[in-house]
């Protein structure tokens, strides 16, 4: 395999997206884009869910908390996987960038986490009947979110950023293991939850008027994270980069707020 | 990819394939404590403890709901299809609760009925408007007998 | 409208799902903003005594 410094349209991709202030201004021209299409979004699924959508035939009004719990438990999940995947970037190829996706996200992916058990504990008690049942779901949902807080005790408590690092990036990886463990525990094991809606090969067993403002939702929670991610990524490069030419002329060129 | 960058790439990669295999042993293992409930089928087995509370679920049995006139209580026929057991409640009982619903329910069994403390619903992943459920019905009409809307009504 | 608030009696459970995802999320975008002015502050002082270091010696 040739040297990828040098040579492969990939690898020179790889590298040059990765140092910091490329990154710092793609992200300063994305984000006030990225903010614009999540307020729309939001406002078109928020519309969809709470007006358009029909009313459900076993749960009436109640199942609009869908609109929010479904969202927020998804991107509970993928927040968490980006996550890891930085920490193995960072275990790689000892990448910056990396380190600062990984530290940026792990407060987004937690505060998903918590809504996703929140809204759902608000939807359990009316149809259930109880807020909270200690099943093979919820009991797999509180440990992400123990894993997101774990993770930033951990890497709040080391002060030497490198070691924080590679420290935080193992413990993402090793708590990988649980998203297949919550997607699958209402099929592996029995739950009060009920198993997948929309995930499942066949088509989703869910209205399609129902649907649409779901995945609009889905997609709004999406760009949100996007735009907040970039905006902690600056803050994070900023903070770990301060020594370097590049924050040093920014601070100088940044207007005074 | 140099190397040292592979070497570490393939570190992080038996780091996750062995966590996997241990986790995978482990929850293999527990398997039986972290089900919530026993089925009918399982209790009729014998397989559910004797003395000491546990769930059962099921669904509600089509036309076993016996509800008492003078208090909250009542009893039902809880079923995987294959079995049922005979539930007995005192209580309030959460909204979805329903003949063909699903249902968990937490008491312990005493000679043969489930003496209940606590009954929860379980919903179905489905989710339509009340008119497509009535034209489902319809269309099925003579297949299943639907009980889903006449809590409602 | 009213009907609409009351979402079928169920208006506790739905509008406080709403309502603290609302509260949540705002709070959690608005954060870095709040940060990074702390930060550059922070920053720009750092980089006023290393310059002012720098002159006297």
């Amino acid at each position: 395999m040739p040297n990828a410094t040098t040579s492969g349209g990939f690898w020179r991709w790889f590298h040059g997206f990765g140092s910091p202030p490329r990154f710092d201004a793609f992200a300063r021209h994305s984000v006030p884009w990225l903010a614009g299409v999540t307020i729309v979004l939001f406002a078109i699924g928020l519309i969809g869910g709470l007006v358009y959508a029909p009313t459900d035939y076993q749960q009436g009004e109640s199942f609009r908390i869908i609109y929010v719990h479904v969202p927020a438990a998804w991107m509970g999940m993928l927040v968490y996987v980006v996550m890891a995947l930085a920490g193995a970037i960072t275990l790689v190829w000892r990448m910056k960038l990396a380190d600062a996706v990984a530290r940026a996200s792990a407060p987004i992916g937690a505060a998903f986490t918590f809504l996703a058990l929140v809204t759902g504990s608000l939807w359990g008690k009316p149809m259930w009947g109880t807020y909270w049942i200690w099943d093979a779901r919820l009991t797999s949902e509180l440990i992400l979110l123990f894993l997101y807080l774990g993770y930033m005790a951990l890497t709040n408590a080391i002060s030497d950023r490198q070691s924080a690092a590679r420290a935080g990036a193992i413990l993402a990886l090793v708590g990988l293991v649980n998203i297949p463990i919550i997607h699958y525990s209402v099929e592996w094991w029995n739950t009060l939850h009920q198993g997948a809606t929309v995930s499942k090969f066949d088509a989703p067993s869910i209205d399609t008027r129902m649907l649409i403002p779901l995945l609009v939702m889905a997609l709004a929670y999406q760009f949100y994270y996007f735009t907040v991610l970039l905006m902690r990524v600056r803050n994070e490069l900023l903070s770990s980069q301060r020594r370097t030419q590049w924050v040093q002329q920014l601070l100088v060129n940044e207007k005074i707020a | 990819m140099t190397p040292k960058r592979r070497q570490r790439l393939i570190l992080v990669l038996l780091l996750l394939a062995g966590l996997a295999l241990a986790v995978f042993f482990t929850l293999n293992a527990l398997k039986h404590n972290i089900n919530l409930f026993f089925t009918p089928s399982q209790i009729v087995a014998g397989e559910a403890p004797e003395g000491v509370s546990f769930r059962i679920g099921g669904m509600v049995q089509d036309g076993s709901v016996q509800r008492s006139d003078s208090d909250l209580s009542l009893q039902f026929g809880v079923t995987d299809t294959a079995q049922a057991v005979t539930v007995k409640y005192t209580g309030i009982l959460p909204d979805l609760f329903r003949e063909g619903q699903g249902v968990v329910a937490l008491g312990q069994l005493q000679d043969g009925l489930f003496v209940a403390s606590e009954v929860l619903a379980k919903h179905d992943e489905n989710y339509m408007p009340p008119e497509v459920s009535e034209a489902l019905k319809q269309a099925n009409k003579g297949k299943y007998s639907d009980t889903a809307n006449e809590a409602k009504q | 409208m009213s009907e609409f608030f009351a979402m079928g009696g169920y208006a506790f459970f739905v509008w406080s799902s709403y309502v603290i995802s609302a509260v949540v999320l705002l709070w959690v975008a608005l954060a870095p903003l709040r940060s990074r002015r702390t930060l550059l502050k922070q920053l720009r002082s750092q980089q006023m005594q290393q310059q002012a270091r720098d002159q006297s010696s």
